[in-house]
Formats: C-alpha cells, structure tokens, sequence
C-alpha cells in the first residue's frame, strides 16, 4: 500500500486495518503522533487527512490510500502549522507535552478551514483532552495563530 | 502538610552505603566537544570525596554540569520534567550563579547515583519538593562552577582574578576590554581546586530567579520532538502487549486459542507473567491484537496473597463499610479538650463526607523498555519519578546488582503521582522478564485498557465532623475522624498505632483558630491497589474540611468568608492570602446574584496549607440543567519565595483543571472486584468546555520556600462545592458533583 504522508510516498506492506497511528510510530518511526486512548477519546493521535483534523488511532491506513496525511514532523513546513507553533511557544502553552502534538496539529486544521475563527469556532475545532489543563493557553495561543 | 521527606529517607536508608556506579554513558546523545567541569568537592564537605557512597549530594559539580566548547552548559537534573517545569527552573537557579542564560541550557534527568539525593538523603520528584529542597544546593553548585571559571580565565589572561568578572557565558576583564567564553575555560576549570567559600548572588540582582523566563521544552513540545519513553527504539527490538487477570491476584490459566494466536501477523511468542499474558511482536499494534485475542482462563489468587482484589470488591459496598466504622480512632492531632467542649457547646454541627477513587489518567501510557546488555548489565527506560527506588527494584528481580541496571528517565507525558514504585501498577517488571525471554530489547506499552485496571488509585475515605458553635455561632471546638487509608504507609510502611500522615493532612495542620480540636483517624484496608494522586491526602481531605467550615458557618448564621477572616486574625500571613484572594476576585460576595448573562451565580471560598505553600481559592459557580458550570476561580498563593511566576501561573492553571475535574467528574467505580471504566469513554475528565478562566496573584511572603506543583489543588474542589451548596440550597458532601440530584435548582 502506498500512504502519502508529508509530501512523501510510503511503501508501506502491512495489515490494511492497520491503524494509521501505528504504522506511523511503529513502521515509519515518526513518534511526534502520539497514542493516549486508541478510541477516539482523547485526540493525542490528531493528523491531517486532505487538511481535515483526523483522529488516527482509529483511521485504518486502507482508508487513507491516496490522501495527503500530514503529521506533526511536517508542521514547522507548513505556513499556518508555523503560525500556530510560534503561537504556541510565545503563550508557552505545553506543559508536559504529550497532548500537544495533537493540539497544534487540530489548530493548523481549524485556522486552514477559519484563518479568522469565532470563539464558537475555537471551543468547536478545540476539543482535545489535556491532562495538564492547558486549556486555556490553547485558546489564547490559537486567538494570536489568527491574528499573525 | 504530606512530608514526604522523612519518608524519602526512610525508603532510601537501605541504598545509601551502597557503591553507586555512575554512568556516562549517551548523556544528552553526544558528549562531543563536552569538556567536564570538575570533579570537585566544596571545602568542609571533603569527607564526601573518600567515597562515591558518601558523596554529599550536589556537591560534585561534574555530576550535574558539563560545559561544551560552544559554552553550550548541559545539565543533569536530579528532577525528572513531566509538564511542572523544573528544567527551566534549574536552568534558571544554577545559570543565575554560573552567569549563563537559562536559554544556553540543555537539560536532561539525570541516572541514579548519591549526587542526586536532594530530597532529604533520598530522591523523589514529588511532594512538590524539586525546588523548595534543592534551591540552595543548586545555587552554590553554580556559583562554584563560576568561580573556578575565574580562576582558570585569571591564568589564561594573566591577570588578578579580582579584576575579572563575568557575562553571560563568559568571563570578563574589563581593565583590557578582553573576554574568554566559558567554552574555552572549561577544561583548565575543572583542573582547579573547589573554592573553599562562595558569595552567592543578591537577590536584588537576580536576572532569571524571580522572572518568568520563558520553558527551554516549549518549542520541542509544540513539534512533536520531544521524546517520551514511549516513543524510544532501540535496535533490535520487539514488542509487547499484555492482557492483566481482571482481577488483581489471578494467574494465567488454560489458554483456549493459542495455536490461532500464534499464527497472527508479525506474531513472536507467547510469555505468561505473573498476573497477565504476554505478546511479544514486530510491532505494537499486533502484539496487542494478538495478546488481546487470547482466551485466557483465569485462576482465583491462592488465599493469603497479599494485595488481591477480593471477587466481590465494590466501592459502593466499601464505602459504606467506611461510613459505618464508629469510633474516634487514634489520635493525629488534639489541642486543647473538643469533647468536653462539644459537650458544653450552644450547639452541635455533625456531618459525614466522602470522597471516591480516583485515577491518574496522565495521557501517556506507562510503558517500559528493557534491554539486556552483553557486559551482563541491564538497562531501562522507563517512565519514573524516583530513579534509584526503581534501579533497586529492577535488580533484585533481575537478580543482578543495582549497578549494574542503568536507568533511563525520560520526560513524563504527565504523572501527577502515577510513576512511583507501586509492584502491580509498574510495566518494567514485565519487560525485564520478556526482554530476558526472547534474548533482544522489549519495548512494553500497556493500552489506556490495562493502564486503567492497572492504576494507582488515589483512596477512598470518609470524615466524620462534629464541631460546637458556641452562643454567637463561633466554632469552639471541632472534632474530625477520617475512615480510610493513606498511600504512605501502603508504600513505606505503617505503623499501627501511629496515624499515617497522608490520610489525615488537610483535615489535620489548618489554620483557623478554633480553641478545642481532635483530628483522629481510623485505619481500614484499602481493598484497591492505591498511590499518591496530585496533592496526595489534600486532594479530597481539604475538600471535607473546608466544606465543612462552611456548614459550621451557615449553622452559626455566619458569613463564611468572614468567619474565616476572623479566625485568622492571629495568623497574619493567611489572613493577607484570604484578603488578597477576595480582592483579586473583586471583593468577596457569596450570593447569589445574577450575573450580566442572566445566570444565577454563587461564590464559594476555601484556604489550603499544603506542600509548605499556603493557598486561598474563591470560585464562581453556576448550576444548567443540574450541572455545576464554574466560570472563574481566583487563586492567591504564598509559597514564601519564586523561582518562575510564569510556570507558578501554568501550574496553578493546572491544578485548577485537575482539581475541578475531580469534582465535576471523577470516580472509579468497582462492581465485582473489577473497574467499570477502561478509558476516558467511562472514566470522563475534564473538556475544554468545562474549563474555567483561572485568575492567580503570587504572594510573596518571605516564609520559607514551599511547593508549587500541587498546592493549587486542594482549595478548588470545597471552593466550588460551597458555591454549589449556596445555589443549590443543600449542602455537598460527597463527590463528584455530577452524582448530586441538582435538576430542578437551575438559576
Ligand atoms: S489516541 Fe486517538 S483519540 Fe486518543
Ligand atoms: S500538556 Fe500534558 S496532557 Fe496536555
């Protein structure tokens, strides 16, 4: 199966169920996806597909065949991820991280699809879980992402 | 307060005296260029230098610092960063004295060894204890450091070192104009001798202490480049999945399918471990079809294990048992004569309060990678909050001395108290058996599922209160009896006839003046595997004590801001805290009163004295369709002195969130000796949506140094609790929220 992940095409010779969460860690060793639930629950494992926030601890990788998959390793080349990370690093959102991938990667979606979003947009697109209760500093650091 | 550090020395008592090895080995992934600072010892501390086993911790500068050639400073930290920022911080503490900018630093956890034990002669990352404990340890490691920089610049540029100073990163001679960066020194610094004595920097001239210098992990965080134990690899590796006995203290019987099992894809071997199944892999995701495929019959524990979970465990049915204990239990705290008052009050105020289960839910898994190395030495990466409690562990079930394990301690994706030493609730133990097993490395995950079964759980307990109010509806005496059991004496050891700290603090060590008190407790198994939990004992026993005070309160026909205020009037320093919390809330009011949206709101207050910091919390609640919305919480906090009000505001934000999940949400619930929630799909915590707009005003008192990671916790739960109790005209004893009958009071 060829997966179209960053730019890049994979060969990738594994069980079409596959979660697409794990061929990226686990194959493709591109950690920066992260795993918290596996049941759509928490968001950790956030990516692009064709632009749209995608939980991939439950996309199987035969739904994805031909779509352009973006993940966190890519997000510092793309021109609105790099808006959202410099958001993120000036309100010092993260805390211990781990959900932050996720994060970042939900926010370049919603400013792709609203580069003006509403506060109703935001609490809308914004739904991961954060252990840490970032909370907060999410909403600002995706406020300034739309203002840059 | 938990003082965890007496209980710290006590589980270390047994390592220390024991040759600690310290490895070099792959620090930070490169030592090239990396000159080592120094192998030096502080005058007056020389009796450490005869030996590794009596090393004073943070004496040895180059156990903690290396300075690169691009005077880039590496450094080692005795802490283990899991979002609470204490990288930073050290970068901040020990780069004020050196003279580096925190920005130059580049820091990592450092392995086991007795230069580490800062924690009162043992090492933990926990009790909110990281900076308080090695605050001036730190500062004279980088004030040393600095100045055998000075002196090794003083013989370079042949001058005085009088007339040298230093920049950032560089020593200086001002008299030549001339400069020598750090890079360039190092070496011939690390020939010197250690200064007998160090001027440590005035705080007046603080440039990083005191700032909110900003988090050297953000960036690496915000990309996905940071790295957690469960995203290593080593070459050769395998991986594993487990299935747990649902019950704890089961072991694997019969297994119906293995032949199929063994014929799925990437599919190694098969290992029964005590308590669980095995899967070892070519990669995770079928390591844990496969082990989760397995039909595994499950033995009852043989009678007498210790620690099985009993087939009818349920949490409603124990806590009940809790509730119907009578007694007042062995005696914590007493001043003063409450029976004889409570007997001769106006009037008796007596209630009952509980608090369920919780879970850690930190969003990363517990993983654990192990691998056997050919030079008959073991190494692990494992997620941890106490390196040498977990390398001895790991060395008697390997059956190898503790130095020959090498620990790895990779940042925490959260832990809240979820990474210390709790046997049945460690992946490494597995890992170090499959690794052993199948003769190459096992990286070991254990899905949200088992992570779930598997847990540390924070206890259960009831308090029994009684308080006497005297004419004028002042409490006179208060009485407390708290039902449970403490995760200090689980883990370190308890004494029978002496209450365990950890079950009473938070209800025992308040400060309002209340002549006549007893704080009790009765001690009863915990049938749960439990753990320390963000603010340990705090997290539930504030929560009945200062929901109580407001019931004391109310039945006294007192405002219960006031009260508190009055009975603080001998206690300066907490009556400014609750003044300063009222007045960041824009003056104290109860209500309720309608807000500009048109809901019908309340405030609720309460005050907190853990982990050395003192804490006043006001929260502004309303209730929709039977749920507690909470709006705002302002929160004042005195920890004596800052290091970061930056990462004091994230962290109070933090425990807010933790905190008022509890509240709102939390509970484990057991039904046969098995919980019903294996994922945040059954266990819910809090939503973006739930999460208030939090207001923090650092105090500053001067006191000594407390903790920051886990006082923010306590006061939020009785804070909101009382605003609800206000709204909903009926008292909240019991949590979480979501369990009250609140439908029909909406504002
Ligand atoms: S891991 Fe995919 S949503 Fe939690
Ligand atoms: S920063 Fe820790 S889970 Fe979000």
């Amino acid at each position: 199966m060829e997966l179209s992940i960053n730019g890049t095409k994979h060969q990738v010779d594994i069980e079409p169920d596959t979660p697409l969460l794990w061929v990226l860690r686990d194959e493709l060793g591109m950690t920066g996806t992260k795993y918290g639930c596996g049941l759509a629950q928490c968001g950790a494992c956030t990516v692009l597909i064709d632009g749209q926030a995608t939980r991939s601890c439950v996309t199987p990788i035969e739904s994805v065949e031909g779509a352009e998959i973006m993940t966190i390793e890519a997000v510092a080349e793309d021109p609105v991820g790099q808006k959202v990370v410099e958001a993120w690093v000036s309100n010092q959102v993260p805390q211990c991280g781990y959900c932050q991938s996720g994060q970042v990667l939900a926010a370049t979606a919603l400013l792709k699809q609203s580069p003006q979003p509403t506060d109703e947009d935001i609490a809308g697109a914004m739904v991961n879980l954060c252990r840490c209760g970032t909370y907060n500093a999410i909403a600002a650091a995706v406020r300034d992402a739309a203002q840059a | 307060m938990n003082d965890m550090t007496s209980i710290a020395a006590q589980a270390m008592a047994s390592e220390n005296g024991k040759p600690f090895k310290l490895s070099r080995r792959g620090f930070l992934g490169s030592s090239l260029g990396a000159l080592v600072l120094g192998v030096t010892l502080p005058a007056g501390r020389v009796r450490a230098q005869a030996a590794a086993a009596s090393v004073a911790p943070g004496s040895r500068i180059a156990a903690f610092l290396e300075i690169r050639a691009d005077s880039i400073v590496l450094f080692r930290s005795a802490f283990i960063e899991g979002g609470q920022g204490i990288f930073t911080a050290m970068a901040q503490i020990v780069g004020e004295e050196l003279d580096v900018d925190p920005v130059n630093f580049v820091v990592e956890g450092a392995p086991p060894g007795p230069d580490y034990l800062l924690t009162g002669g043992a090492r933990f990352t926990g009790g909110s204890m990281s900076v308080r404990m090695s605050y001036d340890t730190m500062r004279k490691l980088g004030a040393s450091a600095r100045q055998m920089l000075l002196q090794a610049a003083a013989t370079r540029l042949g001058v005085p070192v009088a007339e040298l100073t230093t920049e950032p990163g560089r020593a200086v001679h001002a008299a030549s104009g001339r400069t020598v960066p750090y890079g360039e020194i190092a070496d011939a610094a690390a020939e010197l001798p250690i200064p007998a004595n160090v001027v440590l920097r005035d705080r007046a001239d603080f440039r990083w202490i005191g700032k909110p210098v900003a988090r050297l992990d953000a960036r690496d965080k915000s990309t996905g480049k940071a790295k957690y134990a469960i995203d290593l690899k080593v070459d050769g590796m395998l991986y594993a999945a487990v299935q747990h006995s649902p019950r704890l203290g089961g072991e694997p019987g019969a297994l119906q399918n293995e032949a199929a099992v063994r014929g799925m894809p990437g599919f190694h071997s098969i290992h029964r471990l005590p308590g669980a199944v095995a899967v070892v892999a070519n990669s995770w995701w079928r390591a844990r079809m496969a082990v989760e495929a397995l039909q595994v019959s499950w033995t009852e524990a043989a009678p007498g294990t210790a620690h099985t979970m009993p087939a009818d465990f349920s949490t409603e049915a124990h806590m009940a048992t809790l509730k119907a204990k009578t007694g007042d239990g062995v005696a914590f705290e007493a001043e003063g004569d409450a029976a004889g008052a409570l007997a001769g009050a106006h009037r008796v105020v007596e209630a009952t309060y509980d608090a369920p289960h919780l879970a850690h839910g930190q969003l990363e898994p517990p993983s654990a990678l192990a691998r056997w190395n050919d030079d008959g030495t073991l190494e692990l990466w494992i997620p941890n909050q106490a390196p040498e409690m977990f390398q001895a562990d790991a060395a008697k079930l390997a059956g190898i001395a503790p130095d020959k394990v090498i620990i790895h301690s990779p940042m925490l994706g959260g832990f809240f108290g979820r990474h210390f030493l709790y046997q049945t609730a460690n992946p490494y133990p597995q890992a170090i058996l499959l690794s052993k097993a199948v003769g190459r490395p096992v990286k070991l995950i254990w899905s949200r599922e088992e992570e779930f079964l598997r847990d540390a759980l924070r206890p259960t307990a009831a308090v029994r209160f009684r308080a006497g109010l005297d004419a004028s509806g002042t409490p006179v005496a208060l009485s407390a009896v708290a039902i449970g059991e403490g995760p200090t004496g689980r883990w370190f050891g308890r004494q029978p006839d002496k209450v365990d700290s950890s079950a009473v603090e938070g209800i025992a060590g308040k400060v309002y003046a209340i002549p006549n008190r007893r704080v009790g407790q009765i001690h009863v198994d915990d049938p749960a595997i439990i753990g320390f939990w963000r603010s340990v004992g705090h997290s539930m026993n504030d929560f009945f004590y200062e929901t109580f005070f407001d019931e004391m309160a109310d039945a006294g026909g007192q405002d219960p801001y006031e009260l508190r205020h009055r009975l603080l009037a001998n206690s300066p320093r907490h009556r400014t805290l609750l003044e300063a919390v009222a007045e960041l809330s824009g003056g104290w009011r109860r209500g309720p009163f309608t807000a500009e949206d048109g809901t019908r709101r309340a405030r609720g207050v309460a005050m907190a004295s853990p982990f050395g910091s003192e804490v006043a919390t006001i929260a502004e609640v309303s209730l929709e369709k039977g749920e507690t919305v909470v709006h705002d919480v302002w929160v004042a906090i005195d920890p004596g002195s800052i290091v970061n009000p930056a990462i004091i505001g994230a962290q109070v934000n933090s425990a807010v969130a933790l905190g008022l999940s509890s509240a709102l949400f939390e509970e484990v619930v057991y039904v046969d000796g098995m919980p019903q929630a294996r994922n945040y799909d059954g266990y819910q915590i809090l939503t973006p949506d739930r999460m208030p707009r939090v207001h923090v005003r650092i105090v500053e008192s001067g006191a000594p140094m407390g903790g920051i990671g886990e006082p923010g916790l306590p006061g939020v739960p009785p804070a909101v609790a009382n605003a609800v109790s206000v709204l909903a005209g009926q008292r909240v004893r019991g949590l979480p929220l979501s369990k009250l009958n609140l439908k029909g009071v909406d504002g």
